[in-house]
């Protein structure tokens, strides 16, 4: 590969990050300059044998010196945090309709889910200028997808799901590398991120493998699985009903109000015990060796695929962003969603 | 030998020196006597170091190429776990305090020793214990999860020998936190008659403030150690996500001690510059009140910013904005104490020995890694660069640019009042240049490599970096030759040294005032303090090349040493 | 008095300055054993905050008999260890190896109660692992915290009755004055290892056993 596929900006916030980037070495380089040149040129001047004039300053001159050179200081450092800060809260408005791509990793490895149903190794495909959210999750120790032409990486957790979200404007074949050490094979855990213009990934979706988008793949988990026992409307046992629920606000037993997010609906089914809804038993048995990530992938993207009316059955996948809460940062926390 | 270094060598066994009393390895072994112990820390670091070093020389070498040439990936994960590790624990945080702040503090306040001297040899033996188990580690095969430790990888995943290594930085924490109630016990209780606070050395206010953060960072660490320890080997879930666990939490207590650790590392450092730059500018340091409040200040804040290695671990948005906002503040007043040296050489008589050089080199890379550091506290900045190899130039920057080059400052500045030898200077001074210019080759390169997307830990590479890479190697070479230079000269003034008279350089300070080397009590009689520190500017025009003439310093109300 | 100068060690000039050189020590010491243990405690709460009901249910298998005899027998140490301080300072030699032992005695007899409370756990099968006895999952961090901090805190009281017995034995063989400033030092150790039990005693035993 070459350096461009590393060093390209590929979207308009990786444009503004190298924009920052440029800013900030201009003002080092003078800040450096300087002090080298006061250094140099005091060493010069000062040098023992030099006829240069010496003897103490006055007092005053002193102080008044350090007190403005510190306020100085202290007002450069804060614009550079200012200006750094606001370049960054603008990226944080994600779009509604990011287009979202499952992303598992292991050692050492990545699995990616695309929302029509196809699943690469090593690879994600997108298409440019359609914002897209990584949703990601490790299976076992902390990995974290660096895609340098983005300018950004997130840190992908085990037993929680992390988020990266961007735009890409520049059609081409990117970097992709593991960068949190994660054990003997890190440094080959790496891969390519495609970006196509939009008929061509279409073209590039369809010729993938036959494969049910993850929601009906989702809908068959959730019956293999058995939970319309509990969960259907017409079942004996008391269980909260699924439809809508994504993205709801839904009230717990102690009292707490938690919107269900992916990270609730995963919690539900891992650790059905850690937030009760209010009204009901905690009877719900956990399904953590009964499910693999790629099962919670497609159960939770059939989940949000339920609409409010107990008749509907799947819909295509709608890859809506969350209900509510503040927009979202890549590696950004829900907002109110449990660890 | 000739009659004339037998000679010099019987002064050296003169009872009246600190080497003198006592010349069995066991009196070395028992000594409670402060500058004894200094020097135990010394050789046990200096081995250290060339561990470490040589960790990292096998990792450079492999680096030459991308697809590696002669190690496992696992045998090259071990190796920069062990740098990592080594590097600073077993050799960065003890450096300055332990040998230079062991050997001077009690001298510069006019003690006859630190406030608990059984406690000060027992965190030598601390050390050594601690050592044991690293030790132990190394030679079983070595540790793979990096020198962070991070959880699940080290509870649940890696193969190495993580409960040793994490049980030796266990064990050398608790002497970090020895050395610290010490070193306060010591500048609160033993300053001579007539030292204030504000006519301490900043040396000694760099001792202070270091064992501040050294006493109060450091329990965390441990716990953080003791709890990957009891999930690894005996199954407790503190952070397995299976049971609910928090893999970041342990990121938060790790970090909580290891962002201060950084400032354990350059605070002793700075204070060793702030004692060079005055005696070989024969000027008072400029604005010594702020210099004061800042290596205060950067102690205090510092607590406050561990967060800005956390921005991409899953932190909220507001939490990093707080941390970086804490994270450039925390610069300003590392910024302050750089303008306040350079404008110490405003009007001065600059010589330039071979601490000079060094403590001016210190100035320039500490700029420049500083400097890093505000791309880093900046977020969308962090997002891109952390993980890759410009941290990993940042950090070496102000750790080896910075702490080692101020250790070496430090090493040359009080080598005669140590030993009572001069070192060859010319010899010194090549070192110097050396180590500036291998140090630069090294690391400049892994800044661009590392902003071009280059990621650290990694032992194969894409091609692209190869140039990169190899430079960096070159320059690691190079540093290498510089490093072990000193060893060899040192080792030569031992026996071959020029005599060093009482204050070869004609120094302030109380340490001068006594003989090189000092008397076992340090002084016969304490001495009454009246004078500012560095009153350098009464000094201006007195030569300093004679070192065998007793100095004509405007000497203490009732005379010392 | 030559009993007490003989106190003074190096450097200290004199014993007044001594004798607050260790205060100042080991109160330093306790700061960075507050930070260890408050990492600990940390850890506690941030679970326990996102666990409550898991915490509830795991805390209800702690043996609340066996902690609350610890917590009578530690308190109760403390008396014992604080009438040996004013004694010391009296010179009042019998009371203060007395006291030093019973201190001893009801340090020790923590231990054996605690030993007895570790046996009973294990009986309970409460060693996070395959074969846990309890639900949900999170129950294992409860009993995690728990094996490490009361197992952090018995090592300390051990080493605290080491320290306490050395001491006693010197005092009582004369190797160091009664009046020695190093009575406060071990004092205040054994006072803080006492508090950090009286701080995990609700956090372990008391979690909505109200």
């Amino acid at each position: 590969m070459t350096i461009d596929s590393f060093m390209t900006a590929a979207s308009d916030y990786a444009n503004a990050v190298d924009g920052t980037f440029w800013v900030l070495v201009v003002i080092s380089s003078l800040i450096t300059l300087l002090v080298a040149a006061l250094i140099a040129g005091f060493s010069l001047r000062y040098r023992r044998g030099s006829t240069a004039r010496r003897g103490p300053l006055s007092e005053r001159f002193g102080r008044d010196v350090e007190i403005g050179w510190t306020v100085a200081t202290l007002f450069l450092f804060l614009f550079i945090f200012w200006w750094a800060a606001s370049n960054q809260l603008s990226a944080l408005n994600v779009p509604a309709h990011a287009m979202e791509i499952h992303v598992v990793a292991k050692q050492w490895m990545w699995r990616v889910q695309q929302p029509g149903g196809a699943r690469e190794i090593n690879e994600i495909h997108v298409p440019e200028n359609v914002p897209i959210r990584l949703v990601m999750t490790s299976e076992d120790v902390i990995h974290d997808l660096f895609l340098p032409t983005m300018r950004l990486k997130q840190d992908v957790l085990p037993g929680r799901y992390t988020y990266l979200s961007f735009t890409p404007t520049k059609t081409g074949v990117f970097h992709l590398t593991c960068a949190e050490y994660c054990g003997t094979d890190h440094s080959v855990m790496a891969g390519r991120l495609v970006v196509m213009t939009a008929p061509d990934y279409a073209r590039w979706t369809n010729a993938q493998p036959e494969a049910d988008d993850l929601a009906h793949q989702g809908e068959a988990v959730f019956s293999a699985l058995g939970c319309s026992g509990c969960h259907a409307p017409t079942s004996s046992i008391h269980a909260p009903d699924l439809h809508g629920l994504y993205g709801r606000a839904v009230p717990l037993a102690d009292g707490r109000m938690v919107t269900a997010d992916e990270a609730y609906l995963r919690d539900s089914i891992l650790l059905p015990a850690k937030d009760i809804v209010a009204g009901y038993a905690p009877i719900m048995p956990s399904f953590r060796s009964a499910v693999t990530e790629d099962d919670l992938v497609k159960l939770i993207a059939y989940l949000k695929s339920l609409s409010s009316s107990p008749d509907a059955g799947v819909s295509p996948a709608s890859g809506k962003e969350r209900a509510g809460g503040t927009p979202a940062l890549p590696g950004d926390r829900r907002m109110g969603a449990p660890q | 030998m000739t009659d004339a270094a037998i000679a010099d060598a019987a002064v050296d066994r003169e009872p009246a020196s600190y080497l003198g009393a006592g010349h069995t390895l066991l009196s070395w072994l028992t000594t409670t006597d402060h500058k004894r112990i200094a020097i135990l820390y010394a050789v046990s670091i200096t081995l250290f170091f060339f561990i470490g070093g040589i960790a990292i020389g096998l990792v450079r070498l492999e680096l030459m190429t991308p697809h590696g040439l002669f190690l496992t990936s696992d045998a090259y994960n071990r190796l920069f776990s062990l740098h990592g590790i080594i590097m600073v624990w077993f050799f960065l945080v003890p450096s300055i305090p332990a040998t230079m702040g062991n050997f001077l503090l009690p001298l510069m306040i006019g003690a006859h020793d630190v406030a608990f001297p059984r406690l000060n040899l027992f965190s030598w033996y601390l050390y050594v214990f601690g050592a044991a188990f690293t030790v132990y580690a190394l030679i079983s095969g070595g540790v793979d999860t990096g020198w962070t430790f991070y959880t699940p990888l080290s509870t649940n995943y890696a193969t190495g020998y993580v409960v040793a290594a994490a049980a030796g930085v266990f064990v050398v924490g608790f002497s970090s936190i020895a050395t610290g109630v010490n070193f306060i016990a010591t500048a609160h209780m033993l300053r001579a008659p007539g030292l204030t606070w504000f006519r301490l050395p900043l040396f000694v206010w760099a001792m202070y403030t270091v064992s501040m953060v050294m006493v109060l960072a450091t329990p965390v660490l441990a716990m953080s150690l003791l709890l990957v320890i009891a999930e690894r080997a005996f199954g407790l879930p503190i952070f397995d996500a299976a049971r609910g666990g928090d893999p970041v939490l342990f990121q938060h207590l790790f970090w909580f001690y290891s962002h201060p650790a950084v400032y354990i590392m350059i605070l002793p450092a700075m204070g060793v510059v702030s004692e060079v730059i005055p005696c070989f500018a024969r000027r008072t340091i400029f604005g010594y009140a702020f210099m004061v409040y800042a290596l205060i200040a950067i102690a205090v804040v510092g607590f406050m910013v561990w967060g800005h290695h956390m921005f991409v671990a899953g932190q909220s948005p507001l939490a990093n904005l707080v941390f970086s906002f804490l994270s450039f503040i925390v610069a300003v007043p590392s910024a302050i104490k750089v303008f306040n040296w350079t404008a110490t050489l405003h009007r001065a008589e600059i010589t330039f020995e071979a601490p000079m050089l060094y403590a001016l080199g210190f100035v320039g890379l500490f700029t420049i890694g500083g400097l890093t550091g505000l791309f880093l506290a900046s977020v969308p900045i962090d997002i891109h660069a952390t993980d890759t190899y410009f941290v990993i130039a940042h950090f070496h920057f102000v750790m080896v640019g910075g702490t080692v080059s101020a250790y070496m400052a430090g090493l040359h500045f009080w080598w005669p009042k140590v030993t009572g030898r001069m070192y060859s200077e010319a010899w010194a001074r090549f070192a110097a240049i050396t180590t500036f210019l291998g140090f630069n080759a090294t690391f400049l390169p892994q800044f661009v490599m590392g902003w071009n997307g280059m990621p650290r830990r990694y032992h194969y590479y894409p091609d692209v970096f190869q140039a990169w890479h190899v430079m960096s190697s070159v320059g690691a070479l190079i540093l290498a030759v510089a490093y072990v230079l000193p060893l060899i000269y040192f080792g030569w003034s031992l026996i071959y040294g020029r005599r060093a008279g009482a204050n070869p350089w004609n120094a302030t300070g109380l340490e001068w005032q006594t003989s090189s080397p000092p008397p076992k009590e340090n002084f016969h009689r304490i001495p009454r303090v009246d004078v500012e520190p560095y009153a350098y500017d009464a000094f201006v025009h007195l030569p300093m090349a004679d070192n065998r003439t007793p100095p004509s310093l405007p000497s203490p109300a009732s005379g010392g040493g | 008095m030559s009993d007490a100068a003989s106190a003074l060690r190096e450097p200290w000039p004199d014993l007044d300055r001594q004798r607050d050189g260790v205060s100042v020590g080991i109160w330093l010491f306790i700061a960075s054993e507050v930070l260890f243990f408050g990492a600990l405690f940390l850890g506690y709460a941030v679970y326990r905050a996102l666990y409550p009901e898991a915490f509830r249910i795991a805390g209800a298998e702690t043996e609340v008999f066996y902690g609350s005899v610890n917590l009578l027998l530690l308190l109760t140490s403390s008396v014992t260890m604080t009438i040996a301080v004013d004694a010391s300072r009296h010179g009042m030699r019998r009371t203060v190896i007395a006291c030093l032992a019973l201190t001893i005695l009801l340090g020790a007899a923590f231990l054996m109660f605690k030993g007895l409370e570790y046996s009973a756990d294990i009986a309970k099968g409460l060693l996070p692992g395959a074969h846990f006895p309890l639900q949900p999952p999170q129950t294992q961090l409860f009993w995690g915290l728990y094996w490490v901090m009361t197992g952090v805190h018995a090592i300390h009281l051990a080493i605290g009755i080491a320290i306490v017995g050395a001491f006693a034995v010197m005092l009582w063989r004369r190797l160091l004055p009664i009046e020695s400033p190093a009575m406060l030092g071990v004092a205040t150790y054994w006072h803080f290892v006492d508090t950090v039990w009286i701080i995990l005693f609700p956090l372990l035993y008391l979690v909505d056993r109200s």
